[in-house]
């Protein structure tokens, strides 16, 4: 559905593109039209200059918030399926433990953040972070996927005396794939944004260099310019994160689920 | 081929679901080893819950379900009213499932796995996904798969009932084909008429729901059974003789399960 059929067609390619470019014209022409100084608004050629210019810097910044998004979206990927599992194999522990998971997701990380940056070390703090905030999708999909396999499947399983690794391994699992894939999806940019509010908090306490903390310093310098450019180079992340996760799941689902066939198939 | 003790015993069989429905029964049955066995009745007076409880895929409410040799995994096959096969896997291993619980080797089981593939005519489809079959080859994945662990009695749950009657038909004349080929004993649900009479040794009618045994049918026919049965004045006649029974039994006054 979004990696594999889409971009046929030409316009669906090029009409974005168009889209963007007109509203970056806008952009620029607003900015000059009105002769705005650059500390209100920087115009998209300047942000890119400094991009350019701050690129070792902004640069440096970013390959730390990614390391910490993706070690929150690995520990989130893992916890959150290995619960997921133990959920599927008893009622009992998913009835104990669903609603910490919920209190987990329902409460809003920059809040938890200044206490677990008290309680951790910086860096796993943040990571943690970026992990609370991506673990609950990737818990509740597959959580749903593994238990909506085919009940007559089921009974077949029952029927051959499969055991409960056989029923997990060759049905419950697969069948939870496509749920599964859905989760990861989410979480991927979820983990981007804990990462971020993680290093805002952090970086209020202190220390640190991320892409969130080099906004936060940009602001308190006045330095917009730099600060439309992180803010760039973040979207495009998230952008890159969520496509990679997108172009995984097709490959991954390609040659049954339905998510993942074109149109003539 | 012994027919002392039979393949499928069942004693004062009920079924009561948890809400309360009584679904069947009481039911005594007999299934002679080696035999075609038709259970014929209207929707919902419990065929697919009789068959269930054949295989052990759900226990009775009381009395005693035996099943010979079903202690043993793969002793009974089950085909069910939907192809169920796994989205995911290849035909190849969709069929290969059964041997697979059972802790068979992949190598060891590839020969049984492909012959019984040549068996029901899938043999150039076995590298296909089952979105990729039609409806009537799904369903002989689906056969291919209950038979491949050589299981000594093969339950059938409306297996072709959805498909268009040319490719019944030919699933018709597979399934009898197999059945005198291998000798296995056959349970066959189905609502058709001339379904169960056209490929069954024995036609159980059923009453309404709770589904009892309203009447047993012998039917008569050339062995082996082909078209020229399908079109004799025989089957005709035993056709009409069970219709008549079937209608009688849907209108069956004592329901005195029902709540
Ligand atoms: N899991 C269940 N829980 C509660 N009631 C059920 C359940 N399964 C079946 N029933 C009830 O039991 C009765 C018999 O169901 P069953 O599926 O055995 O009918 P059937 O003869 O196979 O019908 P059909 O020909 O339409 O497939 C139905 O009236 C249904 O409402
Ligand atoms: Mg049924």
């Amino acid at each position: 559905m979004t990696a594999g059929a889409g971009g046929r067609h030409p316009a669906r390619l090029v009409l974005p593109f168009a889209a963007l470019a007109a509203s970056l014209v806008a952009w620029d022409l607003i900015v000059r039209l009105n002769d705005l100084p650059p500390y209100v608004l920087p115009g998209p050629g300047l942000v890119l200059a400094t991009l350019v210019q701050d690129w070792a810097i902004l640069w440096q910044s970013l390959a730390i918030t990614l390391v910490t998004t993706f070690e929150g979206f690995a520990a989130a990927t893992v916890i959150g399926l290995a619960l997921a599992v133990l959920f599927s194999q008893s009622k009992w522990l998913e009835y104990c433990f669903f609603p910490y998971a919920v209190i987990l997701q329902v409460t809003p990380v920059i809040a938890i953040a200044p206490l677990l940056l008290i309680y951790l070390p910086q860096q796993l703090a943040v990571v943690t972070c970026a992990g609370i905030v991506a673990f609950f999708p990737v818990l509740s999909n597959a959580t749903l996927g593994l238990n909506s396999a085919d009940r007559n499947l089921v009974g077949l399983f029952t029927l051959y005396r499969a055991s409960r690794w056989q029923t997990l391994r060759y049905l419950r699992w697969p069948a939870a794939l496509p749920a599964i894939m859905g989760g990861l999806r989410i979480a991927g940019g979820l983990s981007l944004i804990g990462a971020v509010v993680a290093e805002i908090a952090a970086g209020a306490a202190g220390s640190g260099s991320g892409l969130a903390y080099r906004i936060a310093e940009s602001g308190y310098r006045l330095n917009i310019p730099r600060m439309f450019a992180a803010l760039l180079l973040l979207s495009i992340a998230g952008i890159v994160i969520y496509m990679a996760l997108a172009l995984v799941s097709h490959l991954v689902l390609r040659r049954w689920h339905e998510s993942a066939l074109g149109k003539d198939m | 081929m012994t027919t002392a003790e039979p393949a499928v015993r069942l004693r004062g069989v009920t079924k009561v679901y948890d809400g309360g429905v009584a679904a069947l029964g009481p039911l005594d049955l007999d299934i002679a080893r080696g035999a075609f066995v038709s259970l014929l009745g209207p929707s919902g007076c419990g065929k697919s819950t009789a068959l269930r409880l054949i295989a052990g895929l759900a226990a009775p409410s009381t009395g005693a379900v035996e099943v010979a040799r079903a202690a043993a995994p793969g002793a009974v096959g089950f085909v069910f009213q939907e192809p169920t096969l796994m989205p995911w896997a290849s035909v190849r291993d969709n069929v290969y499932l059964p041997l697979r619980l059972a802790g068979v080797a992949r190598r060891a089981a590839m020969p049984r796995v492909e012959a019984m593939l040549a068996r029901v005519g899938l043999a150039d489809f076995t590298e296909a996904v089952p979105r990729e079959l039609s409806g009537g080859m799904k369903m002989r994945v689906s056969l291919a798969r209950a038979l491949v662990t050589e299981p000594d009695i093969l339950l059938l749950d409306e297996p072709f009932a959805a498909l268009d009657e040319i490719t019944r038909f030919r699933l018709n004349n597979d399934l009898l084909a197999l059945w005198r080929d291998l000798g296995k004993t056959i349970v066959f649900v189905t609502h058709s008429v001339f379904e169960s009479v056209y490929l069954s040794q024995r036609v159980l009618v059923m009453t309404a729901r709770p589904g009892r045994i309203s009447a047993t049918f012998a039917i008569a026919g050339p062995e082996p059974r082909g078209e020229a049965f399908r079109t004799s004045p025989d089957y005709a006649a035993q056709c009409r003789a069970v219709s008549a029974a079937l209608a009688g039994a849907g209108e069956d006054p004592s329901r005195e399960g029902v709540r």
